[in-house]
């Protein structure tokens, strides 16, 4: 009732200081404010009237009991069910971090929830997919030499410690060189049945750090850690402040993590263990609060890890994104982040001391007749997984998403990191008018297109360029598609012109290429903003 | 069919290394009947629909009811004046045919004169030609008097395009809007034929001390026999303006005797409805506010600067209303909307990507200065009767200043986020 009288009061004030002025001025001015007069105290009423309604409702409600639970009974809305969508209820006592920036680029062709019968007989570690490995990794194979899964491949030059070991057991067949004796590829044909080599298994509870780490680079899993800033490989001498892993993904027709990770809940679990011990800080876990209920997944579930949830679109999914608003990375910080995927295999290494490294595939794109997921150990023969299916030179296979994925040829192999395949449509062909009257569905961030409009309607897309090179014009597009308290427009022109100080400054620290991939996807002069983002990285990496 | 052409086009190619120009030329012209045939190269595979073309032309769309009504109004204006066909429908097909003869022209010159010098440094550079002009193009018409000499409109755009845009590098480089450098120079440089009373409305000529109806061959011969013989109503030289006809806008009668003056002339529903004589396109509000409304649905123009306009508006024209020490300073400050261009200039301006502030705080800044001055100007400045493009072009080059303080003000929250998160 406070509220009614209060209204009343400030109202009335507010009409006798009208009423006043009106009295005091003359022609125009006071036809103006009569009317004026009129609306407001139209409005008086009709806010006196829905007011009372309002509270007979509230009284009504509390009579015969339905008030309860905080449900809010009333002819009007609260001002906080008018702004913002209502959290569900499993989302109430969690950390959430809600985004509206951001946007899902709305794609056919997305995983189906299946598993495929592949066979894959080659299999290749490719020195290239590493990031800050020395140039010439040191080799310690040779042609015919029979590996088991695990066996050491080679190792960086600057951390002799560190292996990259074998992801399958099988012959070493072939060492594809490039330029200046750079190692390309090296293949190996699988055996039938996968002999593991075997590694002591450390005690979680009682062993050090330090021998941890040692366990971990010996058996060449340390690689499956990137270290921010850069998106590098570990250092092995440093101890990182924390470890941030995403357990979704956002990216156009990325894997449902959920179902890749079924029937792993104990080596999830256990791999966590050991992270937490890695870091001098917490291992956190970003976890997906899009859905309206809570989906039983096996993430929930981890003990002994920091949860938060993230509820927006994509790259909201983006492990830079989420440590950003967990806790961004300052120039003088390093933190690790590891997929979901590849904490199941360091987990399945401390509990049975084998190392692997089998993971889900998702394997995307509209223009297969078979999309779904394939279990493979990483590194895996493209023409062996797609052996099924026609692709054409009119087609691009991408190893990731077609954000930040990378093209291969079909003679290539999946790429370290990636869980992911896509194949989409070339699109080289002329377009009558095609920036103006597009004859097939694209996807836009841009409502001038009617797809668009009508809330993104999925497009098989193709890799047109659609449109040419432009300076910067637009401005302000790029804030809307990067869920950070970042100004990208500026850092991009910083590292144009080389600031250093300024790139420092904005924050290129906290970001990789995948962050500005969708910047870059809906950037209308077609900058290359993720090579212009690497080559502002290089440059501070280089200051030191 | 499309394959044909395509073809044709394809076998028309002029060779790169002979004749340079003519192939930058074709390719200007080839891209935009055909989107090419690249593919993505590193970074992202697939790419957003929207690019530079698309962008700017549904700036041009926005504009279309403006070139409507602007094409009428010539007509209408210069009829009103005459004393004759004063209803809407009246005369309908001399109003539209003497509008297209006078618009027309000052479209074609405007768009081969800045389009010509876009070709021309295009090739010298050697890359693409770029879409800036586009707009610019389209936007040039619509700011100028309806009887402005062509040969003056030719100079101001060349000036406009090659000082103000090429010189600092092309499209996405200029400081100032193109559009209006080109009618600032107008206005600097020939004064007398886009400010004062005597030249809002076109076909007026002074015979011996009176106004009077005075066509040119094109609209009495060729029309006129055509309109004959349809049985309509022809086109007369040599008819006198009616007793005590002036030309004079609502924002110079403002400035001389205030609201009283522009009451006694025009009524506020006539300004709102564009019935006015004044610039070719931004007389009719409504149709300026559809053009804004569709540019802000579709998120091509940025909704800060103009909202920020209206407010920067709205507070000073409450402040010189307190103050009422003019005639000008009387005029209720709602009714600024309707006189003279505030909307277009809002809407087609101000909200230029390139020359307006790039940062969203930057942008509210920038459009509530430019509502501000800009109307400082029009009721203060007994010489400038209209402030928006004075205003717009002032704030165009504070812009980067905005903005540097902007991302200052944002690194300093940065820093200190980063620190309160370390400690936490």
């Amino acid at each position: 009732m406070n509220r009614g009288k209060f209204l009343f009061l400030s109202l009335s004030l507010f009409l006798s200081s009208l009423t006043e002025v009106a009295a005091q001025s003359n022609g125009e001015g006071s036809q103006f404010l009569l009317n004026s007069l009129f609306v407001i105290a139209a409005l008086v009423f009709f806010a006196i009237v829905i007011q009372v309604s309002d509270n007979l409702m509230a009284i009504e409600a509390k009579r015969i009991g339905a008030d309860k639970d905080g449900n809010h009974f009333g002819l009007m809305p609260r001002f906080y069910e008018l702004v913002g969508s209502k959290l569900p209820a499993y989302l109430k006592d969690e950390k959430v971090i809600i985004s509206k920036k951001g946007f899902n680029i709305p794609l056919e062709g997305k995983a189906e929830a299946a598993n495929l019968e592949v066979s894959v007989y080659r299999f290749a570690l490719n020195p290239v997919n590493f990031k800050g490995i020395s140039p010439i990794p040191k080799v310690v194979v040779e042609i015919g030499d029979s590996v088991k899964a695990g066996d050491p491949i080679f190792y960086d030059k600057s951390q002799p410690d560190f292996i990259f070991s074998a992801p399958v057991s099988g012959e070493i067949v072939e060492i594809k060189r490039g330029e200046k004796r750079a190692i390309n590829e090296i293949v190996i044909l699988a055996d039938k049945t996968q002999q593991f080599k075997t590694f002591e298994k450390p005690n979680i509870a009682e062993a050090s750090r330090e021998e941890l780490v040692k366990s971990l680079a010996s058996s060449g899993l340390m690689t499956l850690f990137l270290q921010r800033p850069f998106n590098i490989l570990p250092q092995l001498d440093i101890v990182p402040r924390d470890i941030f892993i995403s357990t979704f993904d956002t990216a156009p027709l990325a894997p449902d993590l959920s179902y890749t990770m079924k029937g792993q809940e104990i080596a999830f679990q256990a791999g966590c263990e050991i992270l937490t011990k890695l870091t001098s800080g917490k291992v956190y876990l970003g976890l997906d609060g899009n859905g309206d209920s809570d989906a039983e997944s096996i993430f929930t579930g981890v003990s002994g890890v920091e949860k938060y949830y993230f509820r927006g679109k994509h790259p909201i999914g983006n492990v830079g994104v989420q440590i950003h608003h967990i806790k961004p990375i300052s120039p003088e910080d390093k933190i690790w982040t590891i997929n979901v995927q590849d904490v199941a295999i360091i987990g399945k290494f401390m509990l049975e001391g084998i190392v692997d490294q089998t993971r889900m595939l998702a394997i995307t794109g509209a223009e297969l007749n078979h999309t779904g997921y394939a279990k493979v150990p990483f590194g895996a023969s493209i023409s062996d997984l797609l052996s099924s299916e026609e692709v054409t030179a009119e087609h691009r296979i991408i190893s990731g998403d077609v954000l930040s994925g990378t093209e291969v040829s079909k003679e290539g192999f999946v790429g370290f990191y990636d869980d992911q395949v896509t194949v989409v449509a070339e699109g080289r062909n002329y377009e009558l008018f095609g920036w103006l009257l597009p004859l097939d569905m694209r996807p836009s961030v841009s409502k001038t297109f009617p797809g668009t409009l009508l809330g993104g309607v999925a497009s098989a897309a193709n890799t047109n360029s659609r449109g040419e090179k432009r300076a910067f014009v637009v401005t302000g597009e790029y804030d809307r598609l990067l869920p950070m308290d970042i100004l990208p427009q500026q850092l991009f022109k910083a590292i144009v012109v080389n600031d250093i100080e300024k790139m420092e400054n904005l924050g290129i620290h906290e970001l990789v290429e995948e962050d500005v991939a969708l910047c870059e996807f809906g950037c209308t002069s077609k900058q290359p903003l993720q090579s212009i983002l690497r080559s502002g990285l290089d440059v501070i990496k280089a200051e030191g | 069919m499309k394959n044909s052409l395509l073809s044709f086009f394809l076998k028309i190619e002029p060779d790169k290394k002979k004749s340079p120009f003519l192939h930058t030329l074709y390719d200007g012209f080839f891209t935009f009947a055909f989107t090419p045939d690249h593919v993505t190269k590193g970074g992202v595979h697939v790419r957003d629909g929207m690019d530079l073309k698309r962008l700017m032309f549904h700036v041009v769309i926005a504009l279309q009811l403006c070139y409507l009504f602007g094409t009428y109004n010539i007509g209408q204006q210069h009829f009103s004046a005459l004393g004759m066909y004063e209803g809407f429908l009246e005369g309908f097909h001399l109003k539209i045919f003497y509008g297209l003869v006078q618009i027309l022209p000052l479209f074609v010159v405007a768009n081969v004169v800045g389009l010509g010098i876009e070709f021309f440094y295009a090739y010298k550079k050697g890359h693409g030609i770029e879409e800036g002009f586009l707009v610019s193009g389209a936007l040039i018409p619509l700011v100028m008097p309806p009887a402005l000499p062509l040969w003056i409109l030719a100079i101001s755009v060349a000036f406009a395009v090659i000082i103000g845009k090429e010189a600092f590098g092309g499209t996405g480089m200029n400081v100032l809007n193109i559009a209006l450098l080109s009618r600032v120079f107008i206005f600097f440089a020939y004064p007398t034929t886009i400010s004062g009373d005597d030249v809002w409305v076109a076909g007026l000529e002074k015979v011996d001390g009176v106004w009077t109806a005075s066509y040119n061959f094109i609209v009495t011969g060729l029309f006129n026999p055509v309109f004959e013989s349809f049985g309509w109503a022809t086109y007369q030289n040599g008819i006198a303006v009616v007793d005590g006809y002036s030309g004079a806008t609502p924002l110079s009668l403002a400035a001389k005797g205030g609201w009283e003056a522009v009451t006694a002339r025009f009524t506020p529903e006539q300004m709102f409805w564009g019935n006015i004589p004044g610039s070719v396109g931004e007389t009719h509000k409504l149709f300026v506010i559809m053009g804004a409304g569709l540019l802000l649905y579709l998120g091509i123009a940025s909704w800060r600067i103009m909202l920020s306009m209206v407010l920067g508006l709205v507070v000073t024209g409450i402040l010189l209303n307190m103050w009422d020490a003019t005639p000008a300073m009387n005029v209720p400050w709602y009714y600024h909307f309707s006189m003279g261009s505030f909307l277009f200039a809002m809407a087609f301006m101000a909200t230029d990507p390139v020359t307006a502030a790039a940062t969203d705080r930057g942008k509210l800044i920038y459009g509530f200065f430019i509502g501000a001055i800009g109307l400082v100007i029009r009721v203060l400045n007994p010489a400038y009767p209209e402030g928006w493009m004075l205003a717009i072009l002032f704030m165009n080059v504070f812009a980067p200043l905005i903005d540097h303080f902007v991302v200052e003000g944002h690194i300093a929250k940065r820093k200190s986020r980063l620190t309160k998160l370390a400690n936490s």
